[in-house]
């Protein structure tokens, strides 16, 4: 009895986090000021939520296939959320959608100022 | 580190690598049979075959202990910049603040660089904006710095991140590079083709 009541605690208490979580992300979209910033509450702090979430499921029905299943969800979200952050950040760079009046340091500037001048065919991989 | 792209790789990292494949196979499936295992194999071998990409370069090295050093740290990284950026969120004093840093990592392996790029993209607050692959370059965009010393401590942590990395995996060459003192290293990074 005692077990699962300490069970059924854990288990919302995760639910509730990931909730928190993905809410964030959400008001982050709108109160953030340009897409760099956006890409931060738009896709990190799921990542927490997301592992709050299958945490939430394994502990609730705890069964080797689930963690299994849940082990998988959680590298393939790891690898490809930073790699989508990336891409969109990348294009988001190179097409101005950013407020250079909120960085306090860009060290990037004189790097692709100078790929667009000149080396570009070699340095930048293709893009579609 | 050299850049060609066709080189032949060990039987021992072919074989590491086609394991991990299978082990993902087996972890989508949720169980571990022998059908499961067969038929991750098939797929790892069609796989690798049909999808050429450039060679891995395992180091051949790895330490188990440093491993999970890393992994519980990246955990632990994770949950505190989640609840810091959702607080940001919710912060009505907040004042958009951020900058664009480049930070040249002492590794020369194309494996360590791209993880540490993904370890750092995970933990909220950082995203890698752009990298220089010949000069082990990452561009990587900081929320809510004020300060050069903030600037400061958000370099020194991604230099840990990597140092925790190739102590994990990292070759004995790169280990003796990140043990060195910072600045002899890091002044001239590059140059190395």
């Amino acid at each position: 009895m005692t077990g699962d009541g300490i069970r059924e605690i854990i288990t919302i208490s995760l639910v509730m986090v990931a909730a928190l979580m993905c809410c964030a992300a959400g008001i982050g979209l709108f109160r953030f000021p340009d897409v760099l910033s956006r890409l931060h509450a738009a896709t990190k702090p799921q990542i927490l939520g997301l592992m709050c979430a299958c945490g939430a499921v394994a502990v609730n029905s705890p069964r080797i296939s689930t963690f299994l299943l849940f082990t998988a969800i959680i590298i393939f979200q790891g690898l490809t959320a930073p790699i989508t952050a990336h891409m969109v950040a990348r294009a988001a760079y190179r097409s101005n959608h950013l407020r250079r009046d909120l960085l306090i340091r860009d060290e990037l500037e004189t790097r692709v100022e100078r790929i667009e001048r000149g080396e570009e065919s070699s340095k930048t991989p293709p893009e579609s | 580190m050299s850049p060609e792209t066709g080189r032949r790789i060990s039987a021992r990292s072919q074989i590491v690598l086609l394991s991990g494949l299978v082990i993902l196979w087996c972890l989508v499936w949720g169980e571990v049979t022998v059908l499961n295992v067969l038929t991750g194999l098939v797929l790892a071998v069609v796989i690798s075959l049909l999808f050429y990409l450039p060679a891995i370069d395992l180091s051949g090295r790895v330490n188990f202990w440093f491993v999970l050093v890393f992994f519980v740290r990246l955990l632990i990284d994770i949950a505190r910049a989640s609840l810091e950026v959702a607080w940001l969120v919710i912060d009505p004093r907040y004042k958009p603040s951020s900058a664009i840093l480049a930070i040249p990592l002492d590794t020369r392996s194309d494996l360590i660089m791209m993880f540490t790029a993904e370890a750092i993209s995970l933990v909220p607050g950082s995203i890698v904006v752009d990298v220089d692959r010949q000069e082990s370059v990452l561009y990587v965009h900081v929320i809510n710095v004020r300060s050069e010393k903030d600037l400061e401590d958000f370099r020194d942590e991604v230099f840990a991140t990597e140092k925790r990395l190739v102590m994990a995996i990292g070759s004995h060459d790169d280990v003796w590079r990140v043990r060195q003192p910072n600045h002899l290293t890091r002044s001239h990074t590059g140059g190395t083709a």
